[in-house]
């Protein structure tokens, strides 16, 4: 019988943070997602699973304590809003460099600066194009539903740990404030010490005689190993590319016009379809699930057939480069957004579509 | 007397312990870094907790440390060390956490995970290296520089007026009720490391208590930063850092 619940997209990364076998939560309260931290501390995980829950001094201490555990092996997060995510971009840089596997989650706000509490996709670039110091990837998922919400916590826990990289659910005030029917699984048990010994034989568990000590660090005094991490991890890189490429297409068969939208931008968009349809304009929706790896053959492949491609996001035109670059600049692409915490109206959107 | 008749077990006075790696040290000849390391190494040794200890090193003169204490080391971002210790040793809760850090790791960029791990209790021990100047960075002021001390970036000594007040940061958390022992030694002599070592013991030891953080400073030279021989910067030491950062515990709850 499975286990149906009504709750808010920031609810939804919490419980399934515990349901998932989440083994500590490091996180500072920002606007609009507290919820997370809250839903956990009334929670109490650590009686049910052991899951540790602390509220830090800052997301600077976050991100640290996040790449302290997941140094030793452990699955463990933190989430924030858009300038406690710019705080963190020289953990994650850390993270990333040193090859440890964290979960980072940012329920986007409007910007730059303090900014608006309210929803936007404004830091795609951020996210996407580094954010922090030196030449690395974050694998960034896009929910675009509470459910997704729920489900990306433990996909974003496989991928970190396949690849050893940290990974970021890219949502924004919309997903993270809005409750829908969730889904939730068993509580899956977390795992044991000496499961993660076995299973990880780089994380700093504590040395045992039969091996060498372990060090978890980014640094390389020798620019002639540095360059060879910087070649290990583009080969990784190439490697996600390759496999990790996730996406969604709605009505894309027929369509004359394409719009490339993720997260709430997304769910807008499908309103858009069908009312551009009802007025006999044939237009498809792709979604990109991954924003990192993107999903860049699949957008060239139906783009390259569209007479116009619309790049739709609450951000001042970012993802649209991205689109640009898929379809090689052979079919007209233009952006549509609004910013500053406004959410665009399907008939905007619809009326950006007209004016292709 | 022959070699074979030297080396005998009831002959051997002293080893190195197998906790320190033979990597060849990168400190400067008569630099504490070196001394303080084998006394944590020993201790680690002498508990027999190798298998179940995590370090965490700095950024600074120290951030290679994990070359050289042969367990397993995270290497942190400036000033985040006790971020890390907090998480390693809030998920591992039985084994043995440290972290190590210099002045201006622990006592500038790091100010507030310093405070804030210590001020919660994390079951951690610190170790605080305190030679009142960064090392590695060429010798540039910390902020535990003394008045009128010269530095690269206060070249005519350091004026309270313009470039703030010398912190003794050890003192202020001694103040917090997460502070379970904290404590200032020095390493520059044989009776200081030996009394030293003893209060590295105890902080480890603490840790078996769950009862709050266990901070030791420990006030160090740098003859390199400071430009004075080996001999010298500890005669400096004693005379001027000594006097400003008095040896003691300032709490042992224990």
């Amino acid at each position: 019988m499975k286990e149906l619940r009504l709750m808010k997209g920031n609810e939804a990364i919490a419980e399934g943070a515990i349901r998932c076998g989440c083994d500590g939560y490091f996180g500072y309260p920002i606007t609009p997602q507290s919820e997370i931290l809250e839903h956990l501390m009334a929670e109490k995980p650590y009686e049910k699973t052991g899951m540790v829950v602390l509220q830090a001094e800052s997301e600077v201490a976050s991100i640290n304590m996040v790449y302290g555990g997941g140094a030793v092996g452990k699955k463990v997060m933190t989430t924030s809003s858009s300038p406690g995510v710019s705080l963190m971009q020289e953990g994650l840089s850390y993270i990333a460099g040193a090859e440890i596997p964290a979960l980072c989650v940012n329920v986007v706000r409007g910007g730059p600066g303090l900014g608006t509490i309210q929803p936007s996709q404004a830091d795609y670039f951020q996210t996407v194009k580094g954010g922090g110091h030196g030449d690395y990837r974050l694998i960034t998922l896009a929910p675009a539903s509470v459910q997704e919400m729920y489900d990306f916590v433990e996909l974003g826990f496989d991928l970190a740990f396949k690849y050893r990289n940290p990974v970021m659910i890219l949502s924004d005030g919309i997903i993270g404030q809005v409750m829908e029917k969730v889904e939730v699984g068993d509580y899956k048990p977390r795992w044991t010490d000496e499961y993660i010994a076995e299973t990880f034989p780089w994380a700093a568990t504590g040395k045992p005689k039969k091996r060498d000590h372990n060090i978890v660090t980014s640094l390389q005094l020798e620019s002639a190993k540095q360059e060879k991490v910087n070649l290990r991890l583009q080969a990784k890189y190439k490697e996600c590319e390759a496999n990790e490429v996730r996406y969604e297409t709605i009505q894309c068969e027929d369509a004359d016009y394409i719009l490339v939208a993720y997260g709430s931008s997304a769910r807008i968009c499908q309103k858009v379809l069908q009312l551009a349809r009802e007025e006999g304009i044939k237009v498809g929706l792709i979604r990109p699930i991954t924003l990192w790896p993107f999903p860049k053959q699949i957008i060239h492949d139906i783009g390259i057939k569209a007479k116009g491609i619309l790049s739709v996001e609450m951000n001042a035109g970012q993802m649209i480069e991205d689109v640009m670059l898929a379809v090689e600049c052979k079919v007209p692409v233009k952006h549509y957004g609004r910013f500053g915490g406004i959410v665009p109206t399907p008939s905007e959107i619809l009326q950006a579509l007209k004016n292709f | 007397m022959t070699r074979e008749e030297i080396i005998k077990p009831e002959n051997l006075v002293y080893k190195k312990t197998s906790v320190l790696t033979d990597n060849v040290m990168h400190y400067c000849p008569g630099c504490g870094h070196g001394l303080t390391h084998r006394l944590i190494a020993e201790v680690i040794d002498e508990m027999g907790i190798q298998d179940k200890t995590i370090g965490v090193a700095p950024v600074g003169c120290a951030v290679l440390a994990y070359n050289y204490f042969d367990v397993d080391c995270i290497e942190a971002a400036h000033g985040r060390a006790p971020a890390l210790g907090t998480a390693i040793k809030r998920l591992y809760p039985e084994h043995f956490v440290f972290t190590y850090q210099g002045d201006g790791d622990l006592a500038a960029i790091g100010t507030a995970e310093t405070i804030h791990a210590c001020n919660r209790g994390e079951n951690f021990t610190m170790i605080f290296v305190n030679n009142g100047i960064y090392g590695m960075t060429g010798g540039q002021m910390a902020p535990t520089t003394l008045k009128d001390m010269k530095t690269s970036t206060s070249p005519y000594g350091r004026d309270l007026q313009t470039m703030g007040n010398p912190l003794k940061i050890t003192e202020l958390i001694a103040q917090l009720p997460g502070a379970l022992y904290v404590t200032r030694q020095a390493v520059y002599t044989p009776a200081l490391a030996r009394k030293c070592k003893k209060a590295i013991r105890q902080a480890f030891e603490n840790q078996k208590l769950k009862q709050g953080i266990s901070f030791i400073e420990i006030v160090s030279n740098c003859n390199s930063g400071w430009k004075l021989s080996p001999i010298q910067a500890n005669e400096w030491l004693e005379q001027n850092m000594l006097p400003f950062y008095p040896l003691g515990d300032l709490k042992n709850n224990k």
